[in-house]
């Protein structure tokens, strides 16, 4: 134990003070962000089959931007709110991995 | 006569405890968007049904005062009464009165009811509204909170439990409501947390509201923890009364019959699916051809919305539909939508609901955050139920059942009683793409011209082996059926399962990947 006292840090809990140990899923662990409604980013990896809007264009919630091909399904990414499109971050036969920005709304 | 004058003394004195926390707290619990802990009651049972106990119940707090307050019932409301005239326990912790805070004798009151509810044998409802443990009454509230999960785990699969949060739900309450069976919540009064944004930013410098952290939405699509989202108290108590029409009121019972409706459909079923399998539907609409008077109630409308839980009647009894949904997630299986699956099919099977499930699933979801979120753990859950499942297990193939995920989805291999296919089911170990890739690299790799080959064995073996009549010649199909057939092979194969008798090795229970 003596040799490790070292890597012990400060852990608060409960306004309390513990020196421990911690996990490496812990250091790892995302800093939460919140989630920007104009953003519209990829929910699942895979390429991109067609891209309807451009930018400048105004579309009301529901219309189609996009269609991604994932997991042997084209799936329509749609608008989440009335908006007008201020970019297009891919093109029409994209790979992309999961959370790729594929649109902004302004 | 005297015994008019104590007849009058305890009318004063109901009518003073019956005020909770006085007119001051009353106006501040209205202001804030929220009904009185007895109006809650009021508004889920029957008309004049309430029967109230414990009305007198006094805190026994001695230290830091509090042995010169009253509060009245002790912050909770506790009785029986009916719905639809069948009898159920309700409680309801009323924040009127010191915030609806758990002292020993809070707590009493409540396992009070759930005892009884338990050896009734009818559902318990229990409405939150509580800041949380009474800090003055130190380890006695705790040990409250902890008669309260004993019981809320022995009533699990005896009696149904639904929880309603409607308020805040905070620390270590928050874990009577994660072990019933239904948790309803309602937009901007619902608030679910261990620890909250103060100590959270403190902690660990993360800024969010109290909304962003616990609040209905967060449960409703993020955590998994609320089954029922509602934008007011009033929607949530329809939610709780539809519910309700569904379940059996216990273990041993049946849920009520109704009478037989023919589903109201809009278009023929086939028309539902689009022709190329690559194209999303909303398999919602499938369940509702195929329900009596198209009536799906949903249970999880928003979390892991790849997959499709929920009751819905046919022939007048009472069915749970597990169904992939190609509308999201192309309809993957993934960790949440293995463990949402999971949990429902647990229930369905603890009360003796039959299960449906309509499959279309091109397989699990890959990556690297799915295989470290432990997708192999809580993928198991899902196999663990269905072949842990005991009640009538009927799967319906529309289109894609591959791999790994044609096992998971009540499969025969895992006990179906039966398992029907539409002709454009694709029933294999994997995709064609990826088949043709490993089953013929050799061809396409000497090829003079790969990609065309590729294309081409892509095509030979969706031809062979992507239809439904390599399963069906082995018996693992038991007949593939013509789509408009649906509901009659449903209706006839639930009720040859009618009186179904399927046994486990005796055990204490098992061990499920949980």
């Amino acid at each position: 134990m003596k040799d490790n006292d070292s890597n012990y840090q400060v852990f608060v809990v409960n306004s309390a003070k513990y020196l421990t140990l911690t996990t490496k899923k812990f250091d790892n662990r995302k800093k939460w962000q919140r989630l920007d409604p104009n953003e519209i980013r990829s929910f699942i990896p895979g390429s991109i089959v067609d891209v309807f809007a451009k930018p400048g264009q105004s579309l009301k919630a529901g219309e189609v931007i996009l269609v991604l091909d994932a997991m042997k399904m084209y799936t329509r990414v749609t608008m989440p709110h009335d908006g007008v499109i201020k970019t297009i971050e891919v093109a029409k036969g994209d790979r992309i991995p999961k959370n790729t920005l594929m649109a902004t709304i302004e | 006569m005297s015994f008019k004058r104590n007849i009058l003394d305890l009318r004063k004195r109901k009518k003073e405890a019956q005020q909770g926390g006085g007119e001051a707290a009353i106006e501040k619990q209205v202001a804030m968007g929220k009904k009185t802990a007895r109006e809650r009651i009021k508004a889920i049972l029957d008309e004049n049904s309430f029967h109230e106990y414990d009305l007198f119940v006094e805190h026994t707090g001695r230290d830091f005062n509090m042995e010169n307050k009253v509060l009245h019932g002790d912050g909770v409301i506790i009785g029986t009464g009916t719905m639809y005239n069948q009898p159920v326990a309700i409680y309801a912790q009323d924040f009127t009165v010191a915030g609806g805070s758990l002292g020993l004798m809070h707590a009493r009151k409540i396992t009070k009811i759930m005892d009884h509810a338990l050896k009734m044998r009818v559902p318990l409802i229990g409405i939150n509204d509580s800041g949380g443990a009474r800090i003055q009454e130190g380890v006695n509230s705790l040990a409250g909170y902890g008669e309260i999960f004993y019981r809320n785990t022995n009533a699990s699969g005896v009696i149904p439990q639904i929880s309603v949060i409607l308020g805040p739900c905070a620390g270590g309450a928050v874990y009577s409501p994660a072990l019933t069976d239904f948790v309803f919540v309602v937009e901007n009064i619902s608030k679910m947390f261990i620890t909250g944004p103060g100590v959270i930013k403190t902690v660990l410098g993360e800024e969010i509201t109290m909304e962003e952290l616990g609040g209905a939405m967060v449960h409703s699509e993020i955590t998994g923890n609320a089954h029922f989202f509602a934008k007011s108290e009033d929607e949530c108590f329809e939610q709780i009364k539809k519910l309700i029409t569904f379940i059996p009121w216990n273990n041993s019972e049946k849920a009520l019959k109704f009478p037989v409706q023919e589903p109201l459909l809009k278009k023929s079923i086939e028309e539902i699916v689009p022709s190329d399998p690559h194209h999303p539907y909303d398999i919602r609409d499938i369940i509702k051809a195929v329900t009596d008077g198209s009536d799906f109630f949903e249970i999880m409308e928003y979390f892991a919305r790849n997959i499709v839980i929920g009751f819905g009647r046919i022939q007048g009894n009472t069915i749970g539909f597990v169904a992939n949904q190609p509308m999201y997630l192309a309809g993957v299986l993934d960790c949440d939508s293995s463990d949402k699956a999971a949990r429902f099919i647990r229930y369905c099977d603890a009360f003796n609901i039959p299960i449906v499930t309509l499959e279309d699933m091109p397989g699990y979801l890959p990556g690297v955050d799915q295989e470290h979120a432990g997708v192999i753990r809580h993928g198991a859950k899902l196999l663990y139920a269905y072949s842990e499942a005991t009640v009538p297990k009927v799967t319906v193939i529309i289109r894609k059942a591959y791999g790994g995920g044609y096992i998971a989805m009540n499969s025969r291999h895992l006990g179906a009683d039966f398992v029907f296919a539409w002709p454009t089911a694709e029933i294999a170990v994997m995709g064609p793409e990826g088949a043709a890739n490993i089953v013929f690299k050799k061809e396409i790799d000497e090829a003079e011209n790969p990609a065309e080959m590729r294309k081409q064995k892509i095509q030979e073996y969706k031809d062979k082996f992507a239809n439904p009549f390599v399963a069906a010649s082995k018996g693992y199909i038991d007949e593939v059926i013509e789509p408009s057939e649906t509901r009659a092979r449903l209706i006839h194969s639930l009720e040859v399962s009618g009186s179904k008798v399927d046994t486990r090795p005796s055990k204490k229970h098992g061990i499920p990947p949980f």
